[in-house]
């Protein structure tokens, strides 16, 4: 504790610097995210996030989304513990057998008006795994799939911008 | 080597010993089959004498072409650097093997999954409950790795048995497989008796996508980009060990220049796992400035990987015989400055965790694996060395990480502080290699190995940053995948985690889960 307070008043606020292209991209396509959830979302959009069978890869780019460099957060984009606080269900994976009906449920327990956000190429279509004995995919069969957001995993910009034009609909 | 230090060893056990045949196909692999009376006795013997848990045990459907099953037992022999396997037929028309678990628990996953998949009763083995195929959605008797497994016959389900724990005051808390946070799906059934936990059942399975079975009939080009998916955290050391399994399928040798870039990209992948994890830990205890600081150096990687290779988790690199992507100097000085870089922001963190007590309380001694536990269970890797299990690919096999005089790192007390020591130490050490691999990288060489295809099988391993990332591979005379058996080190270590976790309370399971921090979809496959 007194090594970080120590630091912290030696050193001051540290800014990190990021790649200027790359933080005023991030900073103008999250500045209209901000307005645009403002307006139709009052404030925020609240995401529940569901693996049906990802590798995890497309877990961690939504992680790092959430990191400081990206930090979704502050334009007004919620990652949240129950579905039932969520606006969004977010869906990665080509939902394997086990997981159907966990993902349905997931989806009753969201309060209306709701919609599902499909995330990473196995959510489009099952991907490379669409062939296998165990994929009852994809998502758009089972639930109301209002928005792709491909990639293979997409990374935290793409999000971010997929997000960005799917609002300005 | 030849095999007979091994078979004499085993001798020492078994006096009457006889082996049907021994034969070694590549320097590193000794094959070693047997009667399936002896089997058995022969698996418990190289497991003391070795000594080596069950690194891989599992099935083939040779029916078409030779009317039976074969099933092959791998043991690791880390002070010969050498991979033992031993091979028994299994007759198809009464399909069954005495079980090993009851006398090397390391077997027991693997034996279920054999039943499960190919309908081979390990006989003896008091637990068949399946792992993957969930009784709720797929009726028994549909063997999905099986040649003549078409479609799911429609048939009764069934419904999965917890293990149950009675008494007065206990009560049971189930969790997932959706959780709160950004993660993998998976149950947890824990039993309480106030606040310790006193007994965790996981259930698996829900990323199960058939994975095994998706390989077969692939040529190895298609299939290298199917092993780059199956865990996404680890893809470099999955297609590595893939690779490498058919370079030896198809006697190519890589160069020199290709071994020390495999080498570079291995150690950032474990790199930028190695910080997120630190910082996990942070966060679990609810420290979120070191978590942020930590997610600022896995960003700070995963851009270095984008420059050098053009994705972020270093996907599309690896092919056999060869890398995709080259270094030209531009590239080798960006590696170096942004490592150096790295280091010193990671120094930091490891100041910020070191410096607070109330950190240092809640890691220490919490979620403590005994090494006698973990070498029963036949954990491995990270989870292994911080128990004192002193094992690591990249110290024993012959390579590059011998010429730059690797340094592996073991901890005594098995806990979550030990397990976050290993992690730091092995960052550190995963620094270092990258400046030692840049600087010993030789030149230009052009070497164009253009695979044939070719018939054969050959076991491919690396040590990624959970531990063992395991292939091994079997093709026909025109080069297609007959079978590719995977096991990742979560799938040995997933249990290790049910006995860490006794005594401590259901709010440190965060904790202690994200210091072993193992993968959903590289165990269920």
């Amino acid at each position: 504790m007194m090594y970080i307070l120590k630091s912290r008043i030696l050193k001051g606020v540290v800014t990190r610097h990021i790649d200027p292209k790359l933080s005023g991209e991030i900073e103008s396509a999250g500045l209209e995210l901000k307005s645009l959830i403002r307006k139709k979302f009052a404030r925020s959009l609240y995401i529940r996030e569901v693996d049906t069978g990802s590798c995890g890869a497309c877990e961690s780019e939504i992680i790092s989304a959430n990191n400081p460099i990206y930090d979704i957060q502050r334009f007004g984009i919620n990652f949240v513990a129950s579905p039932r606080h969520a606006d969004a269900l977010l869906v990665t994976g080509p939902v394997s057998k086990n997981m159907l009906v966990a993902l349905k449920k997931t989806f009753e327990a969201m309060p209306e008006p709701k919609f599902v956000i499909t995330l990473g190429d196995c959510a489009l279509n099952g991907g490379i795994f669409k062939d296998s004995y165990y994929i009852e995919g994809p998502v758009k069969d089972i639930l109301p799939a209002a928005l792709h957001i491909p990639g293979c995993p997409p990374t935290p910009m793409a999000i971010i911008k997929a997000l960005l034009a799917f609002l300005k609909k | 080597m030849d095999g007979s230090e091994i078979i004499s060893g085993i001798k020492t056990k078994l006096q009457d010993f006889n082996a049907i045949s021994v034969s070694k196909n590549y320097s590193d692999e000794i094959c070693i089959k047997v009667d399936p009376q002896v089997f058995k006795d022969t698996c418990l013997a190289l497991h003391k004498i070795l000594p080596s848990p069950v690194m891989m045990l599992f099935a083939l459907d040779e029916r078409k072409a030779m009317g039976k099953f074969v099933i092959n037992a791998v043991f690791a022999s880390f002070r010969r650097s050498q991979w033992v396997i031993l091979t028994m037929d299994i007759p198809q028309e009464n399909p069954c093997f005495d079980s090993l678990a009851k006398s090397m628990y390391s077997a027991n996953l693997f034996e279920r999954e054999i039943w499960e998949m190919f309908g081979i009763e390990p006989k003896g083995n008091p637990d068949l409950r399946r792992l993957y195929l969930h009784d709720e959605v797929w009726p028994q008797g549909n063997y999905p790795l099986r040649k003549d497994f078409q479609k799911m016959k429609v048939g009764n389900l069934g419904e999965y048995k917890f293990g149950r724990v009675e008494g007065e005051g206990i009560f049971e808390v189930p969790v997932g497989p959706v959780h709160a946070g950004i993660i993998g799906p998976g149950h947890f059934r824990f039993s309480v008796a106030g606040e310790p936990i006193i007994n965790l059942e996981i259930r698996f399975g829900f990323t199960h996508r058939g994975v095994e079975k998706i390989f077969e009939g692939k040529s190895i080009s298609d299939a290298i980009r199917f092993s780059e998916r199956v865990s996404g955290d680890s893809s470099f050391a999955h297609s590595l060990s893939f690779a490498q399994a058919a370079e030896k399928i198809s006697g190519i040798s890589v160069s020199l220049r290709t071994a020390y870039l495999r080498g570079i990209f291995l150690e950032l992948e474990r790199m930028y796992n190695h910080a997120n994890d630190a910082g996990g830990i942070a966060l679990d205890v609810g420290f979120s400035f070191p978590a942020a600081y930590a997610s600022i150096i896995k960003e700070s990687i995963l851009a270095l990987n984008e420059k050098l290779t053009g994705s972020r988790y270093l996907k599309n690199i690896n092919s056999v015989g060869r890398v995709s992507v080259d270094f030209d100097g531009s590239k080798k000085s960006i590696l170096q400055e942004s490592i150096g870089k790295i280091k010193q922001d990671f120094d930091e963190l490891v100041k910020i965790l070191n410096s607070s007590v109330s950190f240092m309380d809640r890691v220490d001694t919490a979620g403590v694996l005994k090494k006698k536990t973990a070498f029963d269970l036949g954990v491995v890797g990270l989870a292994g060395r911080a128990s004192g299990i002193p094992t690591d690919l990249r110290k024993y096999f012959p390579g590059i990480y011998k010429e730059a005089k690797f340094k592996m790192v073991t901890q005594g007390a098995g806990d979550v502080l030990a397990r976050l020591r290993v992690r730091i130490f092995e960052f550190e050490e995963s620094c270092r290699l990258i400046e030692e691999f840049a600087a010993r990288m030789p030149g230009d060489e052009k070497i164009e190995n253009d695979p044939k295809p070719k018939e054969g099988s050959a076991l491919g391993y690396v040590e990624g940053w959970r531990g063992p990332v395991l292939y091994w591979l079997k093709t026909d005379s025109s080069g297609l995948i007959e079978r590719c058996k995977i096991v990742d080190p979560s799938f040995h270590n997933w249990q290790a985690l049910s006995y860490a976790v006794l005594g401590n309370i259901i709010p440190d399971f965060p904790l202690c889960n994200k210091s072993f921090d193992l993968s959903y979809s590289g165990n269920d496959l």
